[in-house]
């Protein structure tokens, strides 16, 4: 292995004669398993993983529209200072279906149950996950939860904030808590499905050979992902079960003038509510370690500690969920030990961070889409989770506690780190998931567009936070306007860097090129098997003889 | 269905030769899809376990702000029918231990036999609690609008029996649910579908039932035996 300088032309070149030998001339009469079959029964009915993954991508980039078109509202209401478009209360209910719509249907399914479920068993040599129909039963499910809580938005909307506090939401809202509350309680239970398949699948379902410290950081990320979900979201489901039962028989368990404890209630809702931050942000942690390695075409640095430092992240965020109450009446002692461990979570994030870059470094890195993504989501998962430090500390959190600081903050993890992961793994794998390839250039342009509108939205809400903005109210005062006008901007351009994509994948879908099998020249047993895949996923069942990113020895060959 | 499908099978018969009718054609053989099985509903049991221990968390705080309040509440119930139904319970615990002991061991009669007893048991456990939540509803004590309680522990009673309701009702759910597939589990064992060599169906549903039993064996104490003497 000889260090040597590379320009980026050499970086293509290498990328091209490596993936050469692998490029086949895709066999048009080959059946994969989207012409397998045809009919709206095929789908409706499949257990296969990766149709399902396809019927979750259509159903959750129709939500991500939905949550996207309240946005849209509430930044269309805040580019003035008074409340003039829209009345107070639609605000309300406008803020709340964005967080439910957006936390609840679109970022938690969004990487597990699309790229998770149509690359897990491939990436682990599998035919398919360990149960198929409760597979399609969690899609099925998720689809009835989404068409109650829609239901609940068209029957007049809910006004709580996508949190349900107490006793607003059980004693005072007149809005359809118990129709949105029913939904998520449903849609959570696709969730759990979710996570429960691949836990199993990934114990018991690997090819001959494919050790633990031999599985893809990928599938490393979802398993402590599904550890997350399937111990976290029965606790949000039943909280959100006594809210329900407490308004429709009018109880008194989170009352405080009938002896109910309403702080009871925001703890075991941000039992769940928090660690269901990392179920969005892990797999994404996941999609960028595929994609630093591949693009820097280099080992990854440091592979266990990043598989152990995900595992660390799903047990220590179950025990940080008090920072979200630091002046909810908790006591001080309280906030103290989950400030500590709030700042003690943040290490396996950091060292994530440092492995990617020290990935990068003397890597021969070459700026395709996905690699704009994730690169962007380094810089931007990075602001995010500096500021949850900040948010993490009780004397600074009481100064910017319910602030635009705090949303620009969770912003920047679930839309700067999250969402741009799900764009890059989703551009990263599109070959894979169609067998055909999109347009490099816009893809790069949208790439670029949706970094640049992302920050023009929400580094001025961090100012506007610090500078005493409350969140979740519709006007404000007059000083705050320039800085609100710049946000609203910058979300057009983010709306925009988000529909450009959906337009080139859907084009390429029909018009995009044939893809290889495998267009990057990346390690992983996807892509040693066709684009797109067969039903079986594979023509001969793989054994898998070496680690993940062997990257390294195929530096030997350029000189 | 397709080409790709039937071509799929007919590899996968050259690889293993005649295969088991029960085994799913995602798993190399059948060892590996019990062991999926049953690793699958140990994980459901422990997602179970969060689910009702979100209302344990809210019984163990209100207990420890109102004990008083809780152990007057609790003298309401029949420790005696709640004990009868604990005992009932076990029971269906151990005829449901004997079918899956009668699956292992291929003896089909006994599995069906068993699996009815513990349908049975299971309906006299619902059966009791029934005539319980409508003594609960004669005497006013069914948190809401129709709540009554004499003294100052009004509010603490309320919450007591809300959560009674909610951890009793949750529970009862899950025998609910847990009956029908019962019998669908007999119906297949008289129809033959279990053997010694696959009997997971039989096996998961006993890890269920099981679990529902442990459930009723905190919920039992934790309602019904505090404060001392009744």
């Amino acid at each position: 292995m000889t260090p040597t300088k590379q320009t980026p032309l050499d970086t293509k070149a290498k990328r091209d004669l490596e993936a050469a030998p692998l490029v086949e001339a895709p066999d048009p009469g080959r059946l994969n398993y989207l012409n397998a079959d045809y009919g709206w029964k095929s789908w409706l009915f499949t257990t296969d993983h990766k149709r399902i993954a396809i019927l979750y991508l259509v159903s959750i980039s129709v939500m991500f529209f939905i949550g996207g078109l309240m946005a849209v509202g509430i930044r269309l209401e805040l580019i003035t200072p008074p409340g003039d478009l829209v009345q107070s209360e639609t605000y309300n209910k406008m803020f709340t279906m964005h967080g439910i719509v957006m936390v609840f249907f679109f970022l938690i399914p969004s990487i597990p149950a699309v790229l998770g479920n149509f690359l897990i068993p491939i990436m682990i040599g599998a035919k398919d996950l360990a149960f198929p129909r409760l597979n399609l039963a969690s899609w099925y499910i998720y689809m009835v939860g989404g068409a109650i809580t829609m239901g609940a938005m068209i029957h007049g909307g809910v006004d709580t904030g996508w949190t349900f506090y107490t006793p607003y939401s059980t004693a005072f809202s007149n809005s359809n808590v118990m129709l949105a509350g029913v939904g998520i309680f449903i849609a959570g239970f696709s969730s759990i499905l979710t996570g429960f398949n691949f836990i199993v699948t990934i114990h018991k379902m690997r090819a001959p050979g494919l050790t633990w410290f031999r599985m893809p950081l990928f599938v490393w990320a979802h398993y402590a992902t599904s550890i997350i979900q399937v111990l976290g979201t029965p606790v949000v489901a039943v909280t959100i079960l006594m809210v329900a039962v407490e308004r429709a028989f009018h109880l008194g368990l989170f009352d405080p003038t009938r002896g109910g404890d309403p702080v009871l209630f925001q703890h075991l809702f941000w039992f769940y509510s928090h660690p269901a931050v990392y179920i969005m942000i892990l797999p994404s942690m996941g999609v960028i370690s595929e994609l630093v390695t591949c693009f820097s075409r280099k080992r990854i640095f440091g592979y266990e500690v990043i598989a152990m430092s995900s595992m660390a992240i799903a047990v220590v965020g179950f025990l940080v969920w008090g920072h979200h109450m630091f002046v909810s009446g908790q006591s001080t002692y309280a906030g103290m030990v989950f400030s500590a461990l709030s700042f003690l979570v943040a290490i396996p994030s950091a060292i994530k961070v440092f492995n990617w870059t020290a990935t990068l470094f003397r890597g021969s890195i070459s700026y395709d889409a996905p690699m704009i993504y994730a690169g962007g989501f380094i810089g931007l998962f990075t602001i995010g989770g500096l500021t949850g430090l900040f948010l993490a500390a009780m004397g600074l959190d009481v100064h910017v506690h319910d602030t635009y600081f705090v949303v620009a903050h969770f912003h920047y993890i679930m839309v700067g780190g999250a969402i741009m992961g799900y764009l890059g793994g989703l551009h990263f794998w599109w070959p894979k998931i169609t067998g055909r390839m999109y347009n490099e250039t816009w893809a790069r342009a949208a790439a670029v567009i949706v970094f640049t509108g992302f920050h023009l939205t929400f580094f001025p809400q961090f100012i506007l936070g610090y500078l005493g903005m409350p969140r979740r109210y519709h006007g404000y005062p007059e000083e705050f306007q320039v800085l609100n006008v710049m946000s609203s901007a910058g979300a057009s351009i983010l709306g925009l860097g988000y529909l450009i994509p959906a337009v080139y994948l859907a084009w390429s879908m029909r018009y995009g090129k044939k893809a290889p099998n495998n267009p990057w020249a990346a390690q992983g047993l996807e892509w040693q098997t066709a684009s797109p895949p067969s039903t079986a996923n594979f023509d001969t069942p793989p054994v898998v003889p070496d680690e993940a990113y062997h990257y390294a020895a195929s530096e030997v060959i350029v000189v | 269905m397709s080409e790709a499908v039937s071509q799929h099978e007919r590899l996968q018969a050259a690889h293993a030769g005649p295969h088991h009718p029960a085994l799913q054609h995602h798993f190399p053989d059948l060892d590996t899809q019990k062991e999926a099985a049953t690793l699958g509903m140990w994980v459901f049991l422990a997602q179970e376990v969060l689910f009702f221990g979100g209302l344990f968390c809210a019984y163990t705080v209100y207990r420890n702000l109102y004990f008083a309040g809780f152990s007057e509440a609790s003298h309401h119930l029949s420790w005696k029918m709640g004990g009868a139904n604990t005992a009932v319970l076990i029971g269906s615990s151990l005829t449901m231990a004997l079918a899956v002991r009668a699956a292992a061991q291929g003896k089909r009669s006994l599995i069906v036999l068993f699996l009815i007893l513990t349908i049975l048991l299971g309906g006299v456990f619902l059966g009791v609690k029934v005539v319980e939540y409508k003594d609960k509803f004669d005497t006013h004590l069914v948190p809401g609008h129709g709540f009554r309680w004499e003294g100052p522990n009004a509010h603490p009673a309320e919450i007591f029996y809300s959560l009674y309701f909610a951890m009793t009702g949750l529970h009862a759910l899950h025998m609910i649910i847990g009956i029908p597939i019962l019998a669908w589990i007999a119906w297949m064992a008289q129809r033959g579908r279990y053997s010694p060599e696959y009997h997971s169906p039989v096996e998961m549903v006993g890890l269920y039932w099981h679990f529902v039993d442990i459930v009723w064996i905190f919920l039992f104490p934790l309602l019904y035996l505090i404060g001392g003497k009744h």
